[in-house]
């Protein structure tokens, strides 16, 4: 684990190319500011995030994992909200195993127009992961 | 775990084009430090700057470098792949590159714009970003769309009036239709209607012609009392079937499948608002009342010279259990103003109370409204948390209610007539639903892809919603939105053939061992069971599969992936952002 040169912590985003992804275009469509250490990755659902993507981002130097969920917004899915926690705790349990902190992983809704929520998101996120204390590599 | 994937690492010939975009991105990101760091990998072969990367000499200047320089990849910096993944990928066509081997790079939207007062740490994402791109584009492999033939025949469910209109417009354009019907007429909620605004001509009598006219086709067949049982084949070329009244099946193959169920009137409980005393019945019963007696109003043979309307029953609750019935169902404020002033051109003695939460006789149905309240229709407010007491003694029906615009100020009415305004409720539609598996929104109706851009297409490619089996919709906007389908149906199946979308999951059988895990992820019947060699494995349709990625989460494996998502491709992105220099 290592915080961005500035000591910023270093999330990685999974967003989903018809939500989330347009509600975080809409965060810089609207100068909405954040860290430069979020950076994103977009796919095309969020149950579709594999458990082992989070685990290589947070043994690669990634602090903090966050998975936007599409939820009831999703058009492919009907439990795409059930499926992306389904995800989201098979990554916690593996990291536990790997003796790292599943508090670095988080998830919570972005719709396509929710920039602020996105925002708060990663400026709270980003607050929790400084708190954390470097653990043990895994 | 298992290792993932690994794609054989060949040199590639890469070309990046990092844009400016007037100054939107090159005023917060340092793009010639950008293009410099990205020139130092050995797969790029060549990059630029640009001013605006969309501009016609910009993609000139783009498709002469894929051409002169044999590129078999290209990344563009600029803007969100919302607005020009489309554009370059058509640019990308043009020059010989396949489509499939474009990647855009989003440092505007989620870089520039997002961090306008810290060009340093801009300039830092956007090359993590540009270096993610060529990653991603490293393991990119050409890809074509799959061309599908197209029967020109379509089955639309529901011979309402949203069916019936749609069936005449597909048949205009020559098309086969094939309405299935489950009750024993067509016609749906909309025949059993008095007269509609705004021609006062009957539901039935607009609903009759459009029945007449669909007998009168060679080339719809309407069958009623029958069920749709069966689906399966894709796009194009769904096969179905349909059970008959007489039990029979008839099997059929059609190109596309219109869902145009309807609803069913919100069906009160008892003692919801009175239901169930009597002199309480809601607006569909009244309606049904007044259609087969229009000239005298009375109930079980009593006059009746006082009504009340209680608006928004079944509509705009709170959030709770199950199905959300938080929606407004529309059609209900205007049709009830138009009952009213209906009856009170015929019984101008009738004192009529309206109980309303709020009024929403939006548009033209404004003039409804008016009316009522011009022929002395009295409107008194209620709030959600104060709803009006409907009881029943030796006196007959007794209403009360606090008056929200006199500061609560009790009200008690004594109606001949209580009528429950009801909205527009989902049908349950469990066996169509078994069969044809679309999303269902939370409020039970069927879910679009979009609400404004595709309203009536959902993720099932060739299966459309229309009218209110989508959502609470007037006959106007039912109408609208058949029509919509039937032009989307058009445009699909008149061309002869249909293309998809080529990122869809595959299986790399060497990893499989098949456990069932991702056919039981896939809602759309997409993976089958196949021997590779001597071993079970997974196998996925393409032209089923909708590319979400449900089944790559739950392989335990890593042994199915979408393409474009794959899991060497996820993999380099994220060590490519997690590289912390320059």
């Amino acid at each position: 684990m290592s915080a961005s040169k500035r000591g910023e912590p270093r999330i990685l985003v999974f967003s989903s190319n018809p939500i989330s992804d347009m509600g975080i275009d809409l965060a810089g469509s609207s100068h909405l500011e954040y860290s430069p250490s979020v950076q994103v990755i977009a796919v095309p659902c969020s149950s579709g995030v594999d458990p082992g993507w989070i685990v290589h981002a947070l043994q690669t130097g990634f602090d903090g994992v966050f998975v936007s969920v599409d939820g009831n917004d999703c058009a492919y899915l009907s439990d795409c909200l059930t499926r992306t926690g389904r995800v989201v705790a098979e990554a916690q349990n593996r990291l536990r195993k790997l003796g790292l902190n599943p508090a670095r992983v988080k998830s919570g809704g972005i719709c396509s127009v929710c920039a602020e929520v996105f925002v708060n998101q990663m400026g709270q996120f980003g607050r929790a992961l400084a708190q954390l204390t470097v653990p043990v590599e895994g | 775990m298992t290792e993932p994937e690994q794609a054989p690492k060949v040199p590639r010939r890469i070309g990046v084009v990092v844009c400016q975009c007037g100054g939107n991105i090159s005023d917060y990101v340092d793009t010639e430090k950008v293009r410099a760091e990205i020139a130092k990998d050995p797969d790029v072969v060549s990059s630029r700057v640009e001013m605006f990367a969309c501009s016609d000499a910009a993609q000139q200047a783009s498709v002469q470098e894929i051409r002169e320089k044999k590129l078999d990849g290209l990344v563009v910096c600029s803007c969100s792949p919302k607005l020009h993944l489309a554009t370059f990928r058509a640019m990308s066509a043009r020059a010989g590159l396949n489509p499939y081997e474009y990647t855009q790079v989003n440092i505007r939207e989620q870089c520039s714009w997002a961090h306008t007062h810290d060009r340093e740490g801009a300039t830092g994402k956007a090359l993590r970003l540009v270096r993610a791109g060529v990653a991603h584009t490293e393991g990119t492999e050409p890809l074509q769309r799959i061309r599908v033939e197209t029967i020109p025949q379509v089955l639309v469910i529901g011979a309402g009036v949203a069916g019936l209109r749609l069936a005449l417009a597909l048949s205009d354009m020559g098309l086969s239709v094939h309405l299935v019907e489950k009750s024993d007429h067509a016609g749906g909620n909309v025949a059993r209607w008095g007269t509609l605004f705004p021609s006062d001509r009957s539901g039935e009598e607009v609903t009759g012609q459009l029945i007449e006219e669909v007998r009168g086709r060679q080339n719809i067949q309407l069958y009623l009392r029958s069920e749709l049982v069966e689906k399966s084949g894709r796009v194009g070329a769904f096969s179905v079937r349909i059970r008959t009244g007489t039990g029979d099946t008839i099997p059929l193959t059609v190109g596309a499948i219109v869902v145009a169920t309807g609803f069913e009137p919100y069906q009160p409980a008892q003692g919801e608002f009175g239901y169930g005393l009597e002199g309480v019945v809601t607006l569909p019963e009244l309606k049904e009342m007044l259609a087969k007696e229009p000239r005298s109003l009375t109930y079980h043979g009593k006059e009746v010279r006082t009504i009340v309307y209680v608006y928004c029953v079944g509509s705009r609750l709170p959030e709770g259990e199950g199905v959300q019935r938080t929606y407004c169902s529309r059609y209900c404020c205007s049709a009830t103003s138009h009952v009213s002033t209906t009856l009170n051109s015929v019984h101008p003695e009738l004192h009529q109370f309206h109980l309303f939460r709020d009024i929403r006789t939006y548009g033209r149905y404004e003039s409804l409204y008016e009316g009522a309240r011009r022929a002395g229709s009295v409107f008194l407010r209620y709030g959600e948390e104060d709803p009006p007491e409907v009881s029943r003694d030796d006196q007959g029906l007794l209403v009360r209610l606090k008056d929200r615009l006199m500061a609560g100020e009790p009200v008690e009415i004594r109606p001949d007539l209580v009528v429950l305004v009801t909205g527009m409720a989902p049908r349950p539609n469990e066996e169509l639903n078994r069969v044809l598996k679309l999303p269902i929104g939370t409020d039970g109706f069927y879910r679009e892809i979009h609400v404004k851009l595709r309203p009536v297409e959902t993720v099932v490619d060739g299966v459309f919603i229309v009218g209110t089996a989508q959502g609470p919709k007037n006959v106007a906007e039912s109408v609208a939105s058949s029509l919509a389908a039937g032009s989307k149906t058009g445009a699909l199946l008149l061309r002869g053939h249909v293309e998809l979308d080529p990122q869809v999951a595959r299986v790399d059988p060497t990893l499989c061992t098949w456990c069932g895990e991702c056919q039981a992820a896939c809602p759309y019947g997409a993976i089958d069971r196949v021997l590779y060699g001597d071993k079970e494995v997974a196998q996925v349709s393409p032209v089923l599969c909708k590319g979400e990625g449900g089944c790559v989460s739950a392989c335990p494996k890593q042994a199915v992936s979408v393409l474009g998502y794959t899991h060497s491709q996820i993999t380099a992105m994220i060590d490519a952002l997690a590289r912390e220099e320059a």
